[in-house]
């Protein structure tokens, strides 16, 4: 990742041939679930959903982490209290209860989407300005302790299903539409990762995201002409984690189901994962990284019962030949736009 | 020309690829979503292969029909769960479902499997939301209700005359469950009630804490490798052979038996099924399955053969047809032998069976083995299936 | 009060099997500055090899050797191949990469070994219990753990303070340039701090064998406690891992043996079992977190 990538991205006048790539990617998102049906492969249109929903997960933890330079390790957090919202709305609402003996239950998508944003958000803003305080090694770690008790308090609440997880019977409705089929679900999910993405997009290209680069790159000249850093990386950071919990909202209702997995460590380090994979601190590559990991986990465990010891190596080359991941890769192989 | 001559190739090839197909009945797919990786690794392969073993000692048949087995990794995560059943539900056109081993993959699986119209055949996990209200006609269970392993292991330490015990589970829902589970049968006294971290290796302080409370006998749960690690300290500790242990099978099954060695010597545990059960099903099963895996079957094993025991006698009844109907019907007669001897389904599809008492002792080789001395629990069912309206 | 003295000889024992596992985590954090999530997987390949080679030979003496060299020469092969090209990278490649490792380890021994976990026992000379005090008995095999671990933290103490290597593991992690500068074979230094490390997390890993199960993923169980060990501790300090370890050790362990009476107390019997065990899980992570909100660098930074 250089340092001029980040400046780029953000340029708001794409270049033609990155017009023109943003173009076919739209399409071709659009067009998928009709193609994959025309080829009989129906069920490759929930694999693209799982991929939307990761993509938007990874995305907006790619501002905290590329864009803020804030490495954090606990996004699981906000991805799984997402789907908590979720699940806990609907529990009341089949209950016919009161959360906490004050929120009725609902099982409105419109309603239980902005929840979750609320809830990443306001779980975001408590965590952030706690860890914030640190950096480096000791902030990855902090997001991580955060993330750990969420997901012992989560196993441990019986009432929600504890580590069997609850599961969600229905999905949420949205203007009677029938979101249990797996087109219409696809599109809900392709609108929402394209709003994400849009407003990713211009959040980069904004004065507060220059300025988040500016932190980035260093902190203490950002300092020195009268921005208190604190505050930008803290409202990076609460973006980031409304965006991570839309998205565990979404996965949710994919899965009509939540556990503790997903407040796990290691969805941390996927979400992680993905970010480095498709590109850190470029806008589409979290969208490249989601699917490249989606695809080849699901490919590979297809193919054989061995597939972490393909997967592992194939990781492997891309850190130690690739720079900058995937979305690297593409630009060097003259893909897209040429930013370096 | 040459266009004319493609397509009477084509034409060719497609007809030599049909005509076996038409000869012989295509295979019915049977798939099954199975934990492979990680510490849990072995209960699905254990399954796996059970399975598999019950479909070749039938020549590639179940029931008479030629059935093609499609397994794939969840790796214990609910979403790839999921996933690889919508694949194999949507693309491949599966109607048959097996294989699921821990209750969080079921809860995000399960509920596609059967609204999709598929039938699934649980061979272990059966957790209690499903057996009560959210129970399902497309939804069998061949292994047991949760509840039941540890209800027979309170029942087991009733009959045994201990008034004191002392229990310890993670802290889970399926650790919950089974102290639940172990309370509802137990008359005695509880004397102490800890729950241990599910990520935890080291249990001295909680062995501290039994020798000071003391206990007539200890009930614990802890499952695969923290079984082994549990039992290795217990006996570390010096409390083997001083306070009793009973648990059920989970705790205590013949591979973490074959890790754990002589601590485990002189413990009761309680199951639905035993290698040295006396019946023709189950001895058939065990020399094979030994001399197939060069292992001794564990319970996760023989379950996963019931398994394919009971959908063979499903096929067998619709003459090898996937007809899901047809199948659930003829499923829930239980028309089959099972390893464990008696077998029917209650009224929610899930098992009504016996519950037996085992002991650890040394076998011929000097290794322990687990040996059947006496039945705890007669036609046993669960306490959900009231709720149960199919 | 036996009992509360039992409960901190098990914190001890406890905390001395995360320090051997953390004085390598934190010298490779420190001086290379890498982030090795796969540090876990030394530790299993210790356990395996060792279990292997009682299992093939019987012998007390060649399963530690094996545990010991299997765990030293997979990490530093570790080192060659992977790690040295990414010392100049960021920390966010060395996670995938490492990640990555953490796979293909845990793949290949399920491949070599099976998934089913391996059968060890404690060797028979240290199988029993000796009376500390009147009532109060322990474990031997135990004492013999909390020994080595104590003697390894003083060995490594002199090696650090005493010794050129030291001298130099000291310098390269606080001016790692100036080390290089003065002509110093840093790559030979790291391979051999990174083979050092290895070793101690596969002393770890077989003396845990015979205590706990050893199968496929017994690293990452450990791991997260390992990171948070060092950065209670403070990032590249050996003091800090050891007193951090210790800390991490006795708090998790009193937590757990004593929240739930302690509860029992003000609330009902189940509810305080429940809860008291909740808090305790979470226990050591409130801990770090409180710890780095008062001291952002941990107990014992290095760099000081």
């Amino acid at each position: 990742m250089s340092e001029d990538a980040i400046t780029h991205t953000g340029s708001p006048a794409p270049s033609t041939g990155r017009a023109l790539m943003l173009l076919a990617l739209a399409v071709g998102l659009i067009a998928l679930p009709f193609l994959v049906q025309a080829l009989g492969q129906p069920a490759l249109v929930p694999l693209a959903t799982r991929v939307l929903i990761y993509a938007i997960a990874a995305a907006s933890l790619n501002l905290a982490l590329g864009f803020g330079g804030m490495v954090s390790f606990g996004h699981a957090a906000f991805f799984g209290v997402g789907g908590y919202v979720v699940g806990i709305l609907y529990r009341t609402y089949v209950d016919d209860g009161l959360f906490l003996g004050l929120i009725p239950g609902t099982s409105q998508l419109l309603i239980t989407l902005p929840a979750a944003i609320l809830i990443g958000g306001l779980l975001a803003l408590t965590i952030g300005a706690l860890c914030l305080r640190t950096s480096g090694v000791q902030f990855i770690m902090i997001t991580l302790a955060f993330a750990q008790m969420l997901f012992f308090l989560f196993v441990s609440l019986k009432a929600y299903g504890g580590d069997d997880g609850m599961t969600i019977r229905r999905r949420n409705e949205l203007f009677g539409l029938n979101t249990r089929d797996d087109i219409t679900f696809y599109f809900i999910c392709l609108t929402v990762a394209a709003l994400v993405f849009l407003a990713l997009w211009r959040i980069i290209g904004s004065r507060f995201g220059m300025v988040l680069a500016g932190i980035r790159q260093n902190e203490r000249r950002m300092a020195a002409i009268g921005i208190a850093p604190y505050r930008y990386k803290l409202a990076a950071f609460v973006i980031s984690g409304m965006g991570t919990g839309l998205a565990g909202a979404l996965m949710a209702n994919y899965l009509r189901f939540v556990s503790p997995d997903m407040l796990h460590w290691t969805k941390s380090g996927e979400l992680m994962i993905m970010v480095i994979l498709g590109g850190v601190g470029t806008l589409l590559g979290p969208l490249f990284g989601a699917a490249a990991l989606v695809i080849l986990e699901t490919v590979l465990t297809s193919w054989t019962e061995h597939w972490q010891l393909i997967l592992g190596p194939i990781l492997l080359l891309v850190v130690l030949f690739t720079q900058g991941g995937l979305n690297g890769l593409f630009n060097r192989l003259g893909i897209g736009r040429s930013e370096r | 020309m040459q266009n004319r001559k493609s397509v009477c190739l084509g034409l060719m090839l497609a007809a030599a690829v049909a005509l076996p197909a038409l000869a012989q009945q295509a295979p019915v797919k049977i798939g099954m979503v199975t934990t492979l990786s990680g510490p849990g690794g072995y209960l699905g392969q254990d399954i796996r292969d059970a399975f598999k073993l019950a479909i070749d000692m039938n020549g590639g048949k179940l029931g008479g029909a030629p059935v093609e087995l499609v397994v794939e990794d969840d790796a214990l995560k609910p979403g790839q769960g999921k996933q690889i059943a919508e694949k194999m539900l949507k693309t491949d056109g599966i109607k048959i479902m097996t294989g699921i081993v821990f209750s969080n993959v079921a809860g995000a699986t399960v509920p596609d499997i059967v609204d999709a119209g598929a039938l699934y055949v649980s061979p272990n996990a059966a957790p209690s939301n499903f057996a009560g209200k959210e129970c399902n006609e497309n939804y069998f269970v061949v292994s047991w209700q949760n509840d039941s392993l540890h209800e027979s292991a309170g029942q087991h330490a009733t009959n045994l005359g201990y008034k004191k015990a002392f229990i310890l589970a993670p802290n889970y829902q399926a650790g919950k469950d089974a102290l639940a589970g172990f309370k509802r049968l137990f008359k005695g006294e509880i004397v102490g009630e800890v729950y241990t971290r599910l990520d935890q290796t080291d249990f001295a302080p909680e062995m501290a804490q039994i020798r000071s409370a003391n206990p007539d006998v200890v009930f614990q749960f802890h499952p695969g490798g923290l079984g082994i690690a549990f039992l290795r300290q217990y006996q570390q500790a010096g409390l083997l052979g001083k306070t009793p242990m009973v648990l059920a099978e989970p705790s205590l099954d013949a591979t973490t038996l074959k890790a754990v060695g002589d601590a485990a010597l002189g413990l009761s545990v309680t199951a639905h099924w035993n290698t040295d059960f006396d019946n023709a099903s189950n001895k058939a099963f065990v020399e094979a399955f030994t001399k197939a895996y060069n292992r001794v079957p564990t319970y996760y094993a023989s379950q996963g053969y019931d398994t394919a025991l009971a959908i063979a006698s499903a096929l067998k009844a619709t003459g090898g047809k996937a007809d899901v109907p047809a199948l659930r019907k003829a499923l829930a007669k239980a028309d089959f032998q099972s390893v464990r001897g008696a077998f029917k389904f209650g009224p929610n599809q899930h098992p009504v069976q016996d519950w037996y008492a085992l002991k650890v002792e040394k076998g011929a080789d000097g290794t322990p083995v687990l040996k059947t001395s006496g039945k705890v629990l007669s036609n046993h069912s669960d306490a959900y299936a009231k709720d149960c309206k199919l | 009060m036996t009992l509360v003295l039992e409960q901190l000889l098990n914190g001890l024992q406890f905390g001395v099997m995360l320090f051997l596992l953390a004085a390598g985590l934190t010298l490779i954090f420190g001086i290379m500055g890498v982030i090795n999530l796969a540090h876990g997987s030394l530790y299993m390949v210790g356990a395996y090899a060792a279990a292997f080679a009682a299992a093939q030979t019987g012998s007390v003496i060649i399963a530690i050797l094996a545990g010991l060299a299997a765990a030293a020469l997979v990490g530093m092969a570790m080192e060659l191949f992977v790690l040295r090209r990414l010392y100049a990278r960021d920390h966010l490649d060395q996670v995938l990469a490492t990640f990555a490792l953490i796979l293909i380890f845990n793949q290949s021994v399920t491949l070599l070994f099976g998934r089913q976990p391996l059968f060890v026992s404690v060797p028979p000379a240290l199988n029993g219990s000796v009376e500390l005090l009147p009532g109060l008995t322990y474990p031997i095999y135990r004492l013999i753990i909390i020994a080595v671990g104590l003697l390894v933290a003083l060995g490594l103490y002199l090696l650090i303070n005493r010794t050129r290597i030291g001298m130099l593991v000291r310098a390269g992690a606080t001016h790692r340039e100036m080390v290089r500068a003065l002509g110093v074979d840093i790559r030979l230094l790291y391979t051999a701090v990174f083979g050092l490390g290895a070793l101690l997390a596969g002393l770890a890993g077989l003396m845990a064998g015979p205590i706990l199960a050893v199968q496929v993923g017994m690293g990452e169980q450990i791991l997260i406690m390992t990171f948070v060990v060092v950065v209670i501790g403070g990032v590249g300090s050996i003091r800090g891992a050891f007193f951090g370890a210790l800390l991490v050790g006795l708090v998790d362990t009193v937590l757990r043996a004593f929240l739930p009476g302690l509860l029992r107390q003000v609330m009902t019997g189940s509810e305080a079992d429940a809860l008291g065990a909740g808090l305790a899980s979470m226990g050591i992570y409130m801990l770090m977190a409180v710890v780095l909100l008062v001291r952002p660098k941990g107990l014992f930074p290095a760099n000081v």
